[in-house]
């Protein structure tokens, strides 16, 4: 196997998990995706075996010759060199989508960078989805990255483009820019005072939608929201990303405001749940993941508060995708059922916050 | 009414929204609101993004011409119009161009517009480059002349012509 994919399949972190600056307590991550199709060839779900075969061998073929430096060490992986496995944990680490990994198309690949911050699926939904995942609200170097990605490859691919509709995609949700920008937050004091839905209400009106952890049709667990933008098409990439950034940073002004509102009013409350949380994280025999989301979320809040202290974030961020099913039975190199993997979360969590005071 | 989720206390909230014009209505108790943490998001059930779409693409779509038959499909894929509204999806670049009609209405519906305005590709879209460029000089020589430079839009005016030769 290739070393680059074996070590992003092996590492506990990739980028977007490390420590952001600035409000990286909020905004957990940051990611660009760009929707990308060759011309004339059919788009994934109507591909055959010739024009499967030609789409993937000229992917191949662009990613083979030399790439600019600040790509890192681009490498294309065929799902046939990997398992079922490896896709899962993939997913875990949100290079791949759910839906990438579940296709039964023959013709699917990834293209990745050494640090995972570049992850370009290859017949997802469409021909090329670039995407671009950074630690904490940068959505401007994000797409800046992305679009070198996108430069690349379109100076070996002939795109299908088209000057009024802009760049053609399978689904006409994202036709346009091609661009999905999204941020992942944190925010348990919205959610604690049932704020959660007014405000998706309000978001909805700005063109904004909320998925949850790992992207469409997944649900909100752990108070972790995607939020991204609906429209692709009439707005420019970097009003897409203005506009994302603003709703963000009010988001989190308001989740700030929250939060300081919690502390004074509710100090008693909020330290006995955060405090609660810790203990059944640390005590636990057994946890299902549901469970150990919603009490790390309680944990990551106390933290932030500096209720508790001896953890960085990066930790808290490598423990969401460590505790997932894939990642598990990775760590323990062995299948395992629903139980056994209750029983190896709570001692992968143990050892992980064992620092924390 | 009861509750839709535990279908056994009465109904206390009640959730619109509004999601592409499509309005859904949720009621439920208060203890199944607050299980759902005030978070009405459920998108195994009724948030479907190709039952959405088929229904924009689908009836409703007054603006909509009836759509071609069957043998009328996208001779690059194949793909018919009654194909894209089962599914959501095109088959390809080219159904872009063949059911350009056909989709106006739900790019629009979409998107709210149905004109893109970004990025072009350099290769394949140096024309569309070129034609931008030219609608920026043109809007120049407008405030040049505006302005009463007449000596610079002259220059602009020279530049514009060059760059005709070149559409042409």
């Amino acid at each position: 196997m290739i070393v680059s994919i074996d070590h992003l399949l092996n590492c506990k972190s990739v980028k977007w998990m490390e420590s952001a600056k600035g409000q990286g307590d909020i905004i957990i991550s940051s990611r660009i995706r760009l929707a990308r199709n060759l011309r004339d060839i059919p788009f994934p779900q109507r591909l055959n075996q010739t024009t499967g075969e030609e789409c993937l061998q000229k992917i191949k073929d662009a990613c083979q010759e030399e790439m600019p430096a600040a790509l890192h060490k681009m490498e294309f992986t065929g799902f046939d060199q990997l398992s079922v496995w490896d896709l899962r944990i993939l997913v875990e680490k949100h290079l791949i989508s759910p839906g990438h990994a579940q296709s039964n198309s023959a013709f699917r690949a990834i293209i990745l960078n050494e640090d995972g911050s570049l992850a370009t699926m290859v017949n997802e939904e469409d021909h090329l989805r670039i995407q671009c995942l950074l630690p904490g609200l940068q959505l401007a170097s994000g797409y800046d990255l992305a679009q070198q990605m996108d430069d690349y490859l379109e100076s070996k691919l002939e795109y299908a483009f088209d000057e009024r509709r802009g760049y053609l995609t399978s689904c006409p949700t994202n036709v346009g820019t091609g661009l999905r920008a999204s941020v992942m937050l944190h925010l348990p004091a919205m959610q604690m005072t049932g704020q959660t839905s007014q405000i998706l209400q309000n978001i909805g009106q700005l063109g904004m939608t909320v998925r949850g952890l790992y992207g469409e049709g997944t649900e909100v667990a752990g108070n972790f929201f995607q939020m991204s933008n609906q429209i692709t098409m009439g707005q420019s990439e970097s009003e897409i990303c203005n506009h994302l950034q603003a709703v963000t940073e009010q988001l989190v002004e308001q989740e700030r405001l929250l939060r300081e509102r919690l502390q004074v009013d509710l100090k008693y409350q909020l330290e006995d749940k955060i405090g609660r949380a810790f203990g059944i994280l640390n005590h636990a025999r057994m946890i299902n993941s549901t469970e150990a989301l919603a009490l790390l979320s309680d944990v990551r809040l106390g933290i932030d508060l500096g209720i508790l202290s001896g953890i960085q974030a990066n930790a808290l961020n490598t423990l969401i995708v460590a505790i997932r099913p894939a990642h598990l039975q990775k760590c323990a190199a062995q299948e395992m059922d629903a139980i056994q993997r209750d029983i190896k979360r709570a001692e992968v969590i143990q050892e992980q916050i064992k620092g924390i005071k | 009414m009861y509750c839709e989720e535990c279908k056994q206390k009465p109904a206390a909230v009640h959730l619109t929204q509004v999601f592409n014009g499509n309005i859904m209505q949720s009621h439920l108790c208060e203890e199944c609101a607050a299980k759902k943490g005030g978070f009405m998001f459920d998108p195994g059930n009724k948030f479907s993004i190709p039952n959405l779409l088929s229904s924009i693409f689908g009836a409703g779509c007054n603006a909509a011409p009836t759509p071609p038959t069957e043998l009328d499909g996208c001779p690059n894929c194949g793909m018919t119009f009654n194909d894209i509204r089962q599914t959501g999806k095109l088959g390809c670049s080219e159904c872009y161009k063949v059911f350009e009609q056909e989709l106006e209405p739900t790019l629009r519906r979409i998107h709210g517009n149905s004109q893109h305005i970004g990025k072009i590709p350099s290769r394949g879209g140096e024309k569309v480059l070129l034609r931008k460029q030219m609608d920026n000089l043109k809007t120049q020589l407008q405030e040049a002349v505006n302005r009463e430079e007449y000596e610079k839009a002259a220059g602009i005016r020279d530049n514009i012509k060059d760059m005709e030769n070149k559409l042409a």
